[in-house]
């Protein structure tokens, strides 16, 4: 028997805002939806709120859940939470937050405010026009567990945001692990991966000398040397770039500059996306070509 | 005998005068724990029996005076422990009686995973060069966790399946049984759906290629008349708390002949079978347990299977959308396991304790474990049954009123939850196109 606490199971036996909201030809107001989890995994929610379209904020929320008494209560928390916010206000509530509201959910049950926050999110960018896989890149990241459909970002993702340090905490978090267990190991590589990214500090005394470099070169006029120049295309792949891939559960390495030339290798969900082509264009060469140097052509070497 | 009257005084001292400081500490950390134990629910509507048994007062009192006057070790040579041997055979002749089997038949153990596990070693270490073992996709972990690991170790294990209905394709069994298959281990009964398998059948291909035939009975005895007499098994897994006797306390049944090396190695107890002090007060119970069983088997068995019918007709006539899980007609009398669709185990559960209901289901979320039950998805269940199912499991103190409350809350609760759930009334929706990818895979 799970050890719940009464708000959970308060808002269990009686749960606030259940239902759909229909969409009504109110003039002004729009309704959002979101939906996730599956059936197959044994859990799922979908979310609706009714946005007043002016102030951006929601005047109504209502949920259904398809799950355990903490999916329910998770998702019965989170409308109570969100009434009266904007969407901007709503987009930071986190899954601790909900779980915070609970009074705390057993462990192995946060995956349920887990799926709460993923259904606000997917409702606001629906509402916002913006498709869920770009930001999210569950369905394109490289898969991780299998048996419930779980990629590297969202692995990385939740392991961030609540400070995970061992697997059994990933499975708990995301259900990642808790089938067949095969994907365990990957998941103990992705901690330590995330671990230490985090270890490393964002500038250090070498890129602050390359920058007092670049500086003093750009203030004699002088073109870059090929030393300054690989130095600097090093430097705004790791600070400015690669967080953001790293994000989305890729990444890419410097692999050589020959010339104008930069070869670059892209890994993880970024090597295997579909979008790779626009990721290395937008995101590494218009940057590069920004920073750098406007004649820079940006090329992936296969790894 | 007054125990304490003819030792030596130095054995006569208490502790507690010895050390009357730390007496102290005792009830302290005692008063502690208990104010931490929650109060017990004392009058529930008990119908997950499956999963264990309330211990019979009769078993209690019989059971009772070997915890305190009676104390000794039967091995003893000594009058006092030595007296117990006698008690202990009594006890094991109860329950060969409950088998059909001879007393120098039973094995003691610890608990049915202990059966299952020394049946299954002592099967392969008597055969050594046989590599091969055959059991099906929907037994207790307590063998399919053994013949995992033993697949680390070299052995191939053939892995049964089973249809919808929970029954096994004899046919299957056939086309695996080869002359290196050193074992065939299969449930008699299973615990989650109470489908019986047709043992003496498997026991008969088994004896054709010269394999052994282990029975995990776990769920069986005690519900269905046994009698290994003219039977085809070699051995067979029981536990004491399933039938009314408490925990700790199982037995294997080995037939003789049957050649056995003993899995816990140490003294000579259980004629070198079962190393380790016997647990007497546990024999003593499971003695009594089986004499009731016995005795209660024939008009229990009824009562059950009506009080189960009824529940079951009743709840499915009054409840849409849901289906019985598991082959009707070779069934446990005592088990019925329904599917109600849409909506999650857990959450029923909770809402049936709240009545004071226990029962059990096959969703991940009220296990540790995040994926459904093995046995309802070995069936091939749909999803939409699958998270939904649960398991009610009758015993001889059922009672029509309790399973009159159960008849009366159920509706409801199905009703209050699908009110919540995306997928009810969404069949062409969501729900579809995520069973019509599932169905991809
Ligand atoms: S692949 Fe992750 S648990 Fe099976």
């Amino acid at each position: 028997m799970w050890d719940y606490t009464d708000k959970v199971l308060e808002l269990f036996y009686n749960p606030k805002n259940q239902g759909a909201i229909e969409e009504a030809d109110e003039s002004g107001v729009k309704v959002a939806t979101g939906e996730v989890g599956s059936i197959a995994c044994g859990d799922a929610l979908r979310l609706h709120l009714k946005v007043e379209v002016a102030s951006d904020k929601i005047l109504d929320a209502r949920f259904q859940t398809f799950g355990c008494t903490s999916a329910i209560a998770s998702s019965s928390a989170l409308t109570e939470m969100i009434k009266g916010l904007t969407l901007d206000e709503a987009l930071n509530v986190s899954n601790k937050d909900i779980a915070d509201y609970l009074g705390g959910l057993p462990e192995a049950k946060m995956h349920c405010s887990v799926m709460g926050q993923e259904a606000l999110e997917a409702a606001i960018y629906n509402y916002r026009g913006i498709p869920l896989t770009a930001h999210d890149d569950d369905d394109e990241g490289a898969l991780i567990c299998s048996c419930f459909g779980i990629s590297e970002s969202k692995i990385r993702r939740v392991i961030l945001e609540n400070n995970l340090t061992d697997a059994e905490q990933v499975t708990n978090y995301v259900k990642a692990g808790g089938g067949c267990g095969s994907c365990l190991a990957n998941i103990d590589d992705i901690i330590k991966d995330v671990q230490q990214q985090a270890a490393t500090p964002a500038i250090d005394n070498y890129s602050v000398k390359v920058a007092t470099d670049i500086a003093t070169a750009k203030q004699s006029q002088r073109p870059l040397t090929n030393v300054q120049k690989i130095a600097l295309i090093q430097k705004v792949l790791d600070e400015e770039v690669r967080p953001v891939l790293i994000a989305d559960g890729g990444d890419v390495e410097l692999y050589d500059v020959d010339g104008d030339r930069v070869k670059v290798l892209l890994q993880g969900a970024c090597g295997s996306c579909s979008s790779s082509t626009a990721t290395l264009k937008i995101a590494i060469e218009a940057r590069l070509q920004d920073r750098v140097s406007k004649n820079l052509i940006v090329e992936a070497v296969e790894p | 005998m007054k125990p304490n009257e003819k030792l030596h005084p130095t054995f006569r001292r208490t502790p507690y005068r010895l050390h009357t400081s730390y007496y102290w500490y005792y009830l302290k950390i005692l008063a502690l724990v208990s104010s931490q134990l929650e109060p017990m629910q004392n009058n529930c509507i008990y119908l997950d029996n499956n999963a264990t048994t309330k211990v019979d007062p009769e078993v209690v009192e019989a059971m009772l005076p070997y915890l305190t006057e009676y104390y000794g070790n039967p091995s003893s040579m000594h009058t006092f422990g030595g007296q117990l041997a006698k008690a202990v055979k009594i006890a094991r002749e109860q329950l060969a009686a409950l088998l059909g089997a001879d007393e120098s038949e039973i094995v003691y153990t610890s608990c049915g995973t202990e059966g299952d596990n020394a049946a299954i070693r002592a099967a392969l270490l008597a055969q050594p060069d046989k590599r091969h073992i055959i059991t099906t996709q929907v037994e207790h972990p307590a063998v399919l966790n053994v013949c995992k690991q033993l697949e680390t170790q070299g052995y191939s294990v053939t892995y049964l399946s089973v249809n919808r209905q929970g029954q096994l394709d004899l046919n299957e069994l056939e086309a695996s049984l080869t002359g290196n298959t050193a074992l065939v281990t299969t449930m008699y009964a299973n615990n989650e759906t109470g489908v019986v398998f047709p043992i003496e059948q498997i026991g008969l291909r088994a004896k054709e290629y010269g394999a052994l035939f282990h029975v995990d009975a776990v769920q069986a005895v005690g519900k269905i008349p046994l009698n290994m007499k003219n039977s085809t098994v070699d051995m067979l897994t029981l536990s004491g708390h399933k039938i009314h006797a408490p925990k700790g306390i199982g037995a294997l049944y080995v037939r003789r002949g049957v050649r056995f090396r003993p899995f816990l190695i140490g003294g000579h107890q259980e004629r070198g079978r079962r190393a380790g002090t016997e647990n007497v007060p546990g024999i003593i119970a499971l003695g009594k347990a089986a004499e009731l069983e016995l005795l209660h088997l024939e008009e229990a068995t009824k009562r059950e299977s009506r009080l189960r019918d009824r529940l079951e007709k009743t709840l499915l006539a009054t409840i849409p959308d849901c289906e019985v899980n598991g082959d009707i007609t070779q069934r446990l009398p005592n088990t019925t396991n329904i599917g109600f669709k849409y909506i999650e185990g857990e959450a029923i559960l909770l809402s049936l304790n709240k009545y004071g209901i226990c029962a059990s289901s096959g969703s991940a979320c009220t296990s540790g474990s995040l994926e459904p039950s093995h046995v309802l998805r070995a069936m091939g269940l749909p999803y939409t049954t699958l998270h939904g199912s649960i398991r009610f499991s009758l015993c001889r103190y059922t009672t029509e009123a309790e399973i009159d409350r159960v008849i009366a809350v159920m509706p409801e609760i199905v009703e209050r939850l699908r009110a919540l759930s995306p997928f009810k009334n969404d069949e062409a929706g969501w729900l579809q196109a995520q069973e019509q990818t599932l169905a991809h895979r």
